[in-house]
């Protein structure tokens, strides 16, 4: 079948996700860029494989969002010398992801950013950790690496850096502004000190253990990644996971998003001082995940989904407590949303801050929460909704101010949207099997997929398999590789000491896009 | 004309405020927490923190200059005379006469220098970036607080700190308009000076979003002790400056024992109130934009001047 009318033929992929694949050249690879782009598309992914052991070359997988669903075009290279046409002439967004490509893999984008992103002086240039003959265990000497951030000039401007080790305990990146006065002139980040190397693990374990793995990329986003992997597996072996587990994932999935909202909601009223925000809502957080703690066996729900299924099941008892919990919350959440709306002081550093123009967000390929704050109507489960979704009517959250305002008000209307979802999951709850077992891959399965709206944004998880049913290759991908690059335009023109609080509003993954 | 008595209840008074500040502050961080909904941490807390830093070993940069040194041996020494020259006790102080309240003021300013160059000394961005901001405010607050004092000094006729509480504590119970804009415009430039919410927050770890923190980020060991020593005393005698010129009941002029026994319950009373009313202004306020500061200030120099005004019209002795 073609998308957007290009010349490339594409075919569905198994599993539930609606997602199609083609083979291109380099040319039908730009041409088809350029017709997401022009038809409002984004870019949701791109990533390397080492196919070299099985007879060809490398791959680059590039992964749009459409109407329709994820369009993946696959370009084969060639073993020796592998380069491909820079891609972040059309996705500005595309421009780490390939850096990082290239430190994993060693394939290039032609004129493309030549400096790293994920290696750090660390390990040598033409160590490419992620091809297949790479031997991971080495280990080479710590190193002070020396990297070319983009200087700005000019009668007083002058740089504060900010990172990788924090005053609080948060995760690690580097900030480079470069100011005059208080306002920032420009914003650089640089990341990937907490790459673990998780792609390369992933190689030495199975199909069925790998959700483990994956539920750890990013803690706050487990669920979302669990589901993923398990969908990308179950693609795979073709299983088909009980109707029960669905609801039962969906449940997760926005018993996490309400999770990291509360907290988030919190942390903005603290980073502007309003500090009663902050245990206000920390109190609502921990109910929320000691329940979570006591009928699902983990706080974060770690582990709860497995491929084939879920590890725990919901008895009707637990049904009635999470569907109180969820009356007593939104009554809580209403009485601080009023006070939040009505705090002149709160609503005076909100309002216009970190502003993410709607235009801007497009071309930068931003999704997720972020996006939506911004006028970019992407969410999976009212766009390309799986099962138990279909049948949920969710309805997307959108604000066009793309201030922190905004992104606060997403998180306060999605709150209250996933508390509706949770009800009506627990009342609708099919009954039935919780778990089946997993089938063994067949002989070449080729890619299967998983495409989960997480609480931050989309994650992806492609995974192929051999025959045995070992992971040949499995990528995680983080929404926050295509959000990052935005904080660094929300910042500017903004004054230093808002950082923090624009930050916050955006809340990324540090781990996630590092892996 | 100062007697012995007076100077052991000089003397008292400068053991008062050491003891009493770090409860002050103590007592500011229970309410907080309490109003937040939050447990608190025991009135002593401070001392504890104290305790430990002294105990620690100073970590000092490799460029820090002997000015870094010594700045917080020349705050510490400002803020304890600050805390003496204000009438807490008695006003019969043999420190009286050396400062004035636009002596007063000088001595703040000098502490904020030292900090802000200390800031400055080892060359790190955050150091720079607090005392940036702390100038801007100081050259704000400063103008606020003399316009202050100039009222209470038009009122008494004199800008001797003890003269002037004598004066307003005799005064019939009556509501002064200028008094009333005075308090006021005080409160706002004392919430700046003392860098609480909505003007800086204290206990934020955003080293971005610091004013008076980022300054200090370098010093440890006893070198932080005595800075936080001296921001608590700054607070006490803030605190006990706007008790002094605003609520001056139970401040006696002699000295004798019967007085004392007056003196301290009320000023634990007043203090109390006073750290109450500081907490839950912090709690239910956000902090300003920095560049909300300016109006902020701008606002209490602006009723500090209206305060003037209103005396000369309304109040003065025609």
């Amino acid at each position: 079948m073609k998308l957007l009318d290009q010349d490339l033929s594409f075919e569905a992929l198994n599993g539930a996700v609606a997602a199609y694949a083609a083979t291109a050249d380099e040319a039908g690879l730009l041409a088809f860029c350029s017709a997401v782009k022009e038809s409002g598309g984004r870019l949701v992914a791109l990533w390397g494989c080492d196919e070299r052991k099985r007879g060809q070359g490398f791959v680059l997988n590039v992964a749009c969002g459409i109407e329709k669903g994820m369009a993946i075009v696959s370009l084969p290279l060639p073993a020796t010398d592998p380069e491909y046409p820079d891609l972040s002439e059309i996705f500005p967004a595309a421009n780490r992801l390939q850096r990082a490509v290239f430190d994993l893999l060693g394939i290039r984008a032609r004129g493309g950013d030549p400096r790293p992103w994920l290696r750090h002086a660390n390990w040598p240039a033409d160590f490419f950790p992620l091809r297949r003959d790479c031997d991971a265990s080495q280990r080479f000497p710590a190193r002070n690496e020396d990297y070319a951030f983009v200087r700005v000039e000019g009668d007083g401007v002058h740089e504060i850096p900010v990172g990788p080790i924090h005053a609080g305990i948060i995760e690690p990146g580097h900030f480079r502004f470069s100011i005059v006065g208080e306002k920032v002139l420009r914003l650089e980040q640089r990341f990937g000190w907490t790459h673990k190397g998780i792609e390369k693990r992933f190689e030495q374990m199975s199909l069925a253990d790998g959700y483990r793995l994956a539920g750890r990329v990013s803690g706050d986003s487990t669920v979302a990644y669990a589901w993923a992997y398990c969908q990308a597996a179950e693609a795979l072996t073709s299983t088909q996971a009980p109707a029960r587990a669905l609801w039962l994932r969906a449940l997760f999935l926005e018993r996490e998003r309400v999770a990291n909202h509360l907290g988030d909601l919190g942390y903005l009223g603290n980073d502007a001082a309003l500090s009663f925000g902050l245990s206000q809502f920390m109190r609502l957080k921990e109910d929320w995940q000691r329940l979570s703690g006591a009928l699902f066996g983990h706080r974060l729900m770690m582990d709860a989904i497995v491929p084939g299924g879920v590890a725990c099941d919901l008895s009707r008892d637990g049904g009635e407590q999470i569907s109180s919990q969820c009356d007593a919350i939104e009554r809580e959440v209403l009485i601080l949303k009023n006070i939040y709306d009505e705090h002149a002081g709160l609503q005076d550093r909100f309002l216009t801050t970190g502003r993410l123009d709607p235009a801007l967000a497009a071309e930068l390929s931003v999704c997720g929460l972020v996006g939506r704050a911004s006028s970019q109507a992407w969410d999976l489960r009212t766009q390309n909704p799986v099962a138990p979704y279909d049948q949920l009517e969710t309805q997307i959250v959108t604000h066009r101010a793309g201030d922190v305002a905004a992104r606060v008000a997403v998180r306060f209307e999605e709150l209250i949207e996933s508390l509706r979802l949770i009800r009506r999951i627990v009342s609708q709850l099919p009954q039935g099997e919780r778990i089946l077992p997993l089938a063994a891959p067949g002989a070449d399965t080729g890619m299967g997929i998983g495409w989960v709206e997480g609480w931050r944004g989309d994650v992806l998880v492609a995974l192929a398999a051999d025959p045995e049913g070992n992971i040949r290759r499995c990528h995680c991908h983080d929404p926050s590789w295509l959000i990052w690059p935005a904080l660094e335009h929300a910042i500017m023109g903004n004054i230093v000491p808002d950082f923090p609080l624009i930050n916050k509003s955006f809340n990324l993954s540090y781990s996630g896009q590092d892996s | 004309m100062s007697t012995a008595s007076s100077v052991l209840l000089q003397f008292l008074e400068l053991i008062t405020a050491l003891i009493a500040a770090p409860l002050l502050t103590g007592w500011v961080n229970q309410c907080r927490a309490w109003l937040g909904n939050r447990s608190a941490p025991p009135l002593t807390q401070f001392y504890r923190q104290l305790a430990k830093l002294f105990e620690k070993e100073v970590v000092l940069a490799g460029n820090a200059s002997s000015l870094f040194r010594a700045a917080p041996y020349i705050i510490f020494a400002c803020m304890v005379l600050a805390s003496t020259i204000v009438p807490t006790l008695s006003t019969d102080l043999p420190f009286g006469p050396a400062a004035d309240a636009i002596a007063l003021v000088g001595i703040f300013a000098l502490a904020r220098v030292f900090t802000a160059l200390a800031g400055m000394d080892i060359g790190t961005a955050f150091g720079t970036l607090g005392a940036r901001r702390e100038m801007l405010i100081g050259f704000l607050a400063e103008p606020a607080l003399l316009m202050v004092f100039f009222t209470t000094s038009l009122i008494s006729q004199s800008t001797s700190l003890s003269t002037i509480v004598e004066t307003l504590g005799q005064r019939e119970f009556a509501i002064y308009p200028s008094l009333a804009f005075a308090g006021v415009a005080f409160t706002m430039v004392s919430l700046a000076e003392n860098a609480r919410i909505p003007v800086d927050n204290p206990t934020t770890h955003l080293e971005l979003t610091m004013i008076h923190e980022a300054m200090i980020l370098e010093y440890s060991g006893r070198h932080l002790a005595l800075i936080e020593w001296a921001a608590a005393l700054k607070l006490y005698a803030y605190s006990c400056l706007g008790l002094a010129l605003f609520f001056p009941w139970g401040i006696p002029e002699g000295t004798g024992i019967f007085n004392l026994l007056v003196a301290l319950p009320s000023l634990a009373f007043k203090l109390a109130i006073g750290g109450f009313l500081l907490a839950a202004i912090e709690t239910v306020s956000a902090k300003l934009r920095i560049f909300r500061a300016p109006e902020f200030l701008g606002t209490a120099f602006i009723l500090s001047v209206l305060a003037m005004l209103v005396h000369l019209l309304l109040e003065a002795p025609k």
